[in-house]
């Protein structure tokens, strides 16, 4: 068994740690940390003057292609991520050229013909080892969806979740969730995409899905009207942030961050946010 | 050697012909000679094929990357367990699917393969169902099944997942394994009928008895290779949210973005297969056997 450190350790633990933050965001400001721009001209791209951009098919609100008649339109540049892409180009003068790319093939090892990958891909430091992220460029909180008759509607915990079927996405920080902080009794189901998640959903065969709180605020007004949001979870570690998926070592990540900055300095991001992805009314938190 | 030296004797005979004779080695050195050299010729030229493939694949400038990507020692050890517990469930539903599969795909079969116009209907109803479940492709028809039933919401219809994974496979394979059966009862010689009948069997004891003992036969190495096919087919039910082996594997890579779990899921599946494989040679290799020894 290990002993516990008296309180003058840990208090010494916490200076030294406080220090060590201190020296780092020093040494952050002074060289501009990931942010080396040297190489950003001209701009490491795949074909001169584009940026070619790779997302899923088909995407969907409120990411890509919101409005009538807009469903997986990326050239309308609507949504938050669509918007995002075309601000970020703007930024950098290119214009944008779309790809589609499954999920396994985006993550695959070897050389990619696309800049950047962009379909919610949060950054986890496992998946780091592999391929490269841009700087977040959304937060998500995770969401509880249920319909109102459900036992899961009434849930005030996370252990109230425990012994009910709670389904997510593969590849989705949701699922992560569902397995590493709900731990349900049994395992959860997994499906292909969120599509096969609510058609499973909608067939009554799960009590509960949890999905990104964005995309739970679109299914709830469109695809699953009839179910509700019933708490935003409690936030756990720090898997949450959402960033572009760059091949191993792309030397375009640095820039593409600095035109990041710029449009989360200029208030741009919060645009997006406010345009797509906020809505009204509040929703109770789950307590641990 | 005595059959060696005869045919020596022989060849002697027909040289004697010509005015050149070869000279003698004899027949059965030759071939051994031929042996050693052809399985000589067979290493080096495995050598060269496997060992060129492997040099070429450690040469390629990715490959320390895929190597950690797909053979990584401690993936495979982090990833194996919950793979290996999908598996089981993999196994499952390969069982029960064996056991309700030959049944069904009999009875269709068997009504396909009814004379009279009385059994018309029946006739019809197994060629509907052939045609109709042979023509879906089985992904199509699992999520129709999967999810379109209970989405039905009827009352006393499950709407287990399970459930409908395992009963599209036994719909599907059904609808193949009743034509492989009727291929087999289609091989039976006719007058094998006519002669049950003429005996005074009726139509069902003359099916029973005299037709499909031998159809069955026929067909054992065909059956045999759909189970091999349908212990794989067992991982398309993952679609349905269901956690089996592939399942399992897919949710670590895309935690980890690390490939290891597929080649773990694959060594299992292979682990079932190749013996599956392996068995179904056997097995058709003596029952040929048993029947040229029949015939003579």
């Amino acid at each position: 068994m290990r002993t516990r450190p008296t309180r003058q350790k840990r208090h010494a633990t916490l200076l030294a740690t406080l220090i060590a933050l201190a020296l780092f965001a020093a040494s952050c400001s002074s060289d501009g940390g990931d942010t080396d721009t040297a190489g950003c001209d001209p701009l490491p791209l795949k074909t001169e003057g584009v940026l070619t951009v790779a997302t899923g098919e088909p995407v969907y609100p409120p990411w890509m292609g919101v409005g009538d008649d807009n469903f997986d339109n990326l050239e309308a540049g609507t949504g938050y991520e669509g918007a995002l892409v075309y601000a970020l180009a703007d930024e950098m003068d290119l214009t944008v050229e779309w790809m589609r790319t499954g999920f396994d093939e985006a993550i695959a090892p070897g050389a990619k013909d696309w800049d950047f990958n962009i379909q919610q891909f949060s950054i986890t430091e496992d998946r780091e080892e592999v391929v490269d992220f841009s700087d977040g460029y959304y937060s998500v909180d995770m969401a509880l969806v249920a319909y109102p008759d459900n036992e899961a509607a009434s849930a005030t915990s996370l252990d109230d979740l425990k012994s009910l079927r709670i389904g997510a996405a593969l590849g989705t920080t949701a699922l992560t969730y569902v397995d590493d902080v709900i731990q349900p009794d049994n395992d959860a189901p997994v499906y292909d995409d969120n599509a096969a998640l609510l058609a499973s959903f909608d067939a009554g065969q799960l009590d509960a899905i949890v999905v990104d709180l964005p995309t739970a605020y679109y299914n709830t007004a469109v695809s699953i009207p009839d179910a509700v949001i019933v708490a935003v979870l409690p936030e756990a570690g720090d898997q949450q942030e959402l960033g572009m998926l760059f091949e191993d070592g792309s030397p375009l990540v640095a820039c593409v961050n600095t035109a990041l900055d710029t449009l989360r300095s200029n208030g741009s991001l919060d645009e997006f946010e406010e345009e797509y992805l906020q809505q009204g009314g509040s929703i109770p938190t789950l307590s641990n | 050697m005595d059959s060696g030296s005869d045919r020596v004797g022989a060849r002697e005979e027909e040289a004697g012909a010509d005015s050149v004779a070869p000279p003698r080695a004899g027949p059965s050195m030759f071939f051994r000679q031929e042996g050693a050299k052809a399985a000589s010729i067979a290493v080096v030229s495995s050598i060269v094929v496997f060992g060129g493939a492997i040099a070429l694949v450690a040469s390629s400038p990715n490959w320390p990357k895929v190597r950690d990507q797909f053979f990584n020692p401690e993936n495979f050890r982090e990833s194996a367990p919950k793979i290996i517990e999908g598996f089981w469930l993999n196994l499952e539903l390969f069982f029960y699917a064996m056991l309700i599969i030959p049944v069904v795909a009999l009875l269709v079969a068997i009504m396909r393969s009814l004379r009279g116009p009385a059994f018309f209907p029946l006739r019809f109803l197994a060629r509907l169902y052939t045609d109709v479940f042979r023509g879906i492709p089985l992904i199509l028809l699992i999520l129709l099944l999967g999810f379109g039933v209970p989405a039905l919401d009827l009352p006393g219809i499950p709407n287990s997942v399970t459930f409908w994974g395992l009963a599209a496979l036994t719909i599907s394979y059904s609808a193949y394994t009743a034509e492989i059966y009727r291929s087999g009862i289609d091989a039976v010689p006719e007058s094998q009928r006519s002669s049950a009948l003429a005996i005074g069997l009726t139509q069902w004891q003359s099916m029973r008895y005299a037709i499909l003992p031998q159809a069955v036969r026929n067909v054992v190495p065909a059956l045999m290779n759909t189970v091999v096919s349908l212990q794989k087919d067992v991982a398309l039910i993952s679609i349905l949210g269901i956690r089996e082996a592939v399942r399992n594997a897919q949710i670590y890579t895309a935690g980890t973005y690390n490939y290891t779990s597929y080649v773990v899921a694959t060594l299992l599946f292979l682990a079932i297969s190749i013996p599956l494989t392996r068995f179904v040679d056997w097995y058709t290799a003596r029952d040929r056997a048993q029947r040229s020894q029949g015939q003579m």
